[in-house]
């Protein structure tokens, strides 16, 4: 009778522990996305997205002329409506495949005259930063006008697929001081740091995980960031070195994401915890 | 100069429901940067006019979030009404925006 009851108790401390935590994992889990609906009717992204506006019809830089008047983000001269959806795209002008932040600093500097270098100075915003970089909210008010269409990356353009296999294949590499690569967290289903489940960037339903949600703005700190700024800090965390503001590292794996998300709506940008 | 002010006015049956979202920093004063505390700097009084009538004035304190959200249901009101959202803060700023009911 005694060694049946032990046996229960060790059953049930067997079983039931990860039973139970797998529960809280998904009830908690549900309680962010309610949070996270709720949020997105009023999203401080918007504040962005009003300052980008001003800053993308104003007149400025060196050239004195404004982006809505020069920059062609792939739809034509100041077209901003469903550009950020179609990016990255190969731009003939600028001989490159380019995502939207690093095309958007492109028309800064060729069509504005504004210094690259000052830009890659703070390209993103900080902890303590009460305001966002010009390029961040820029990439908002860009982000804004695609909300609700699908991601359409022209991966049948050559230039286009050689990103995308390129960022394919970065995603691949293994380095750093802890042997890393994207893929030993994002390449297989069900892994997660902490309490963050991380999405399998290799899948479509992954992938759009991951792209979805971009640039955002993260209730902690009450900050606006980029895409461009999520891929640089996963280099951080890997303990890789950075790369270099707008490298072309981050459009091959932007190109990568994207594309493995193509034809799924884009919710505009979002709202982080 | 502070930034503009995001108001949102739609008509939900016979109750008029504003959603604003503030610009601001709200420091609440306990932060540090470099070992330096950060002055607190946060909206103090909000008021509220819908159709040329007073129908909210609050006081609002450091436990605010940066970039707040705020909502009011409004009774009494209609599509067409004006209304006028003003906050000042501790610093003597303000702002006022202004929309009209959809």
């Amino acid at each position: 009778m005694k060694n049946t009851i032990s046996i229960g108790i060790a059953l049930m401390l067997g079983v039931l522990p990860p039973l139970t935590f797998a529960q809280e994992k998904d009830a908690t889990e549900a309680e962010f996305e309610k949070f996270r609906t709720e949020m997105e009717d009023s999203n401080p992204a918007e504040l962005f997205e009003m300052k980008g506006e001003d800053i993308w019809n104003e007149k400025r830089g060196p050239k004195n002329v404004s982006l809505a008047e020069s920059c062609d983000l792939g739809k034509g001269v100041g077209v901003v409506k469903g550009a950020y959806a179609a990016m990255p795209r190969y731009f003939a002008d600028a001989g490159a495949v380019m995502d939207a932040e690093r095309r958007i600093v492109w028309c800064m500097v060729e069509k504005q005259g504004f210094n690259f270098d000052d830009i890659a100075k703070k390209p993103f915003q900080g902890r303590n930063d009460t305001s966002a970089p010009d390029i961040t909210n820029l990439v908002t008010y860009v982000a804004m006008h695609s909300k609700g269409m699908p991601f359409a990356v022209p991966l049948d353009d050559p230039k286009v697929k050689d990103a995308y296999l390129t960022g394919k294949e970065i995603t691949k590499y293994r380095a750093g001081p802890y042997d890393f690569s994207c893929n030993t967290c994002h390449g297989v289903d069900g892994k997660r740091i902490r309490m963050q489940n991380l999405p399998n960037i290799s899948t479509a339903a992954g992938a759009i995980k991951g792209v979805q949600g971009w640039p955002g703005y993260r209730m902690t700190g009450g900050i606006m960031l980029t895409h461009q700024w999520r891929i640089n800090d996963c280099f951080r965390q890997q303990r890789f070195p950075e790369p270099r503001y707008a490298s072309e590292v981050i459009t091959d794996i932007l190109t990568y994401m994207t594309g493995n998300a193509n034809g799924q709506i884009y919710n505009g940008p979002g709202i982080k915890r | 100069m502070a930034d503009r002010m995001k108001i949102r006015a739609t008509m939900a049956g016979d109750v008029a429901e504003i959603k604003v979202l503030m610009a601001h920093p709200m420091e609440n004063g306990q932060r540090k940067d470099a070992g330096q505390t950060i002055p607190p700097h946060f909206i103090q009084n909000i008021s509220v006019e819908v159709g040329g009538k007073m129908v909210i004035q609050g006081q609002t304190g450091t436990s605010v979030s940066r970039n707040p959200v705020f909502g009011f249901k409004v009774k009494d009101a209609k599509a067409g009404d004006k209304v006028v959202i003003t906050w000042r803060d501790n610093k003597g700023d303000s702002r006022t925006d202004t929309t009209t009911i959809a």
